[in-house]
């Protein structure tokens, strides 16, 4: 007599393969992911309901916020090349020359306070070290020294250089900001003919 | 592949006093897998959830050449809302001297039990009493001195949250409204 054989099916399923898949996406979220740099001037933004997203390139980002108890500006522009470009451009304004060592330095930057003669000074400094208390102190804003709107300036000239397009202008500012000091930014933006521009802001519900 | 199997043919042999355990030493990747696919969305979400959030915002070309070249709108359809300082809100509909009904100055808090209602109210009642849909609510910010810049960021969303067709931030503050700000600010 034949003997019906059942056959022995092992009831745990393999792994091995579903394992690797996930830790391959694993390690790519891991390096796609980009680690969050310290902020050199931290601010707390005001929470809005609206949903979009800011760009991720052409944007230049401006963080008005306190520094000692003093509104300070704060500059960063988005994209390497458009950075060095900027840098370049500012350096020929203000008669000033960067190395090369310095321009790539300075292209990882994602945003300074300094001005600009201080900011060789800041280049040579770690990157731990920017972040420190009473090292940035504000892009100078006044009217004997407009810095910042020089900045603005060659970024977007930059960007059309580099990018052939048009660079867009982020506001982000502390929610306790005063709203003269956010209106001098908006002004300065205006000058040259920047009217749109968008606010960086929290999310929030809209049951408040 | 990730089976390591020590123990079996070992056992098999017939008489043989030996005998080996038959463990099997494959490894349960069941934990490891959740573990995997845990990591993997926590980083799938935090990617796109770490942009930030921005608010468009638009601003009239700065005509200082002709400031007369200000466009005059109908006062029904207008809705001035003062920011003041800790977070008061003074508002009226039409003009300052002349309110339109129920419009006259009021102050008001920000949320959905404040200044929205009144603007949901008006969204939907102005192009009624003017009886034309295109025409609706114009709103007219004017932040004062010590408003900050939450409020703005405020009050732009409630604009956005009630669908309000036109708004404008103004800066100029006549001496009538700047006495209404002044009161607030105390």
């Amino acid at each position: 007599m034949a003997k019906v054989k059942m056959s022995k099916k092992a009831t745990s399923i393999d792994m091995t393969a579903m394992c690797d898949v996930a830790f391959l996406l694993l390690t790519f979220f891991i390096l796609t992911a980009t680690a969050k740099v310290p902020e050199p001037l931290p601010v707390d933004t005001p929470s809005s309901t609206v949903q979009t997203k800011l760009p991720d390139t052409d944007l230049a980002m401006l963080t008005v916020g306190k520094v000692d108890g003093k509104e300070q500006v704060f500059f960063g522009v988005k994209g390497r090349d458009v950075r060095i470009k900027t840098l370049e451009l500012m350096a020929q304004k203000y008669s000033l020359t960067f190395t090369e060592d310095e321009k790539a330095q300075f292209s990882l930057v994602d945003e300074f306070g300094v001005p600009i003669e201080g900011l060789k000074q800041l280049l040579a400094m770690k990157g731990s070290d920017r972040a420190k208390k009473g090292v940035q102190l504000g892009v100078p804003c006044d009217s004997l020294n407009n810095q910042l709107k020089d900045w603005i300036y060659t970024a977007r000239q930059a960007n059309i250089d580099v990018a052939q397009k048009e660079l867009k202008f982020a506001i982000k500012g502390d929610a306790k900001e005063e709203y003269p000091q956010i209106k001098k930014i908006m002004d300065m933006l205006q000058d040259q003919k920047i009217n749109n521009f968008n606010l960086v802001t929290g999310l929030r519900g809209k049951d408040y | 592949m990730a089976e390591l199997n020590t123990g079996d043919g070992g056992g098999k042999g017939k008489g043989g006093k030996v005998r080996s355990k038959k463990s099997n030493a494959k490894v349960d990747l069941t934990a490891m897998v959740d573990l995997a696919f845990l990591l993997i969305t926590f980083f799938m979400l935090t990617t796109s959830l770490s942009k930030p959030q921005s608010m468009d915002l638009g601003l009239p070309d700065k005509n200082e050449e002709d400031p007369k070249q200000k466009v005059k709108v109908d006062q029904r359809r207008t809705v001035t809302i003062l920011l003041g300082k800790d977070n008061k809100i003074k508002w009226f509909h039409g003009l300052l001297d002349t309110p339109e009904p129920n419009g006259a100055p009021a102050s008001a808090v920000y949320g959905k039990e404040g200044i929205r209602k009144e603007l949901l109210k008006r969204v939907v009642s102005i192009p009624q009493t003017i009886g034309d849909k295109d025409k609706g609510m114009i709103v007219i910010i004017k932040p004062s001195k010590k408003s900050t810049y939450r409020n703005l960021v405020d009050i732009l969303d409630e604009m956005a949250i009630c669908n309000v067709p036109t708004y404008a931030i103004v800066n100029d503050i006549p001496a009538g409204e700047q006495k209404l700000i002044d009161e607030m600010n105390k």
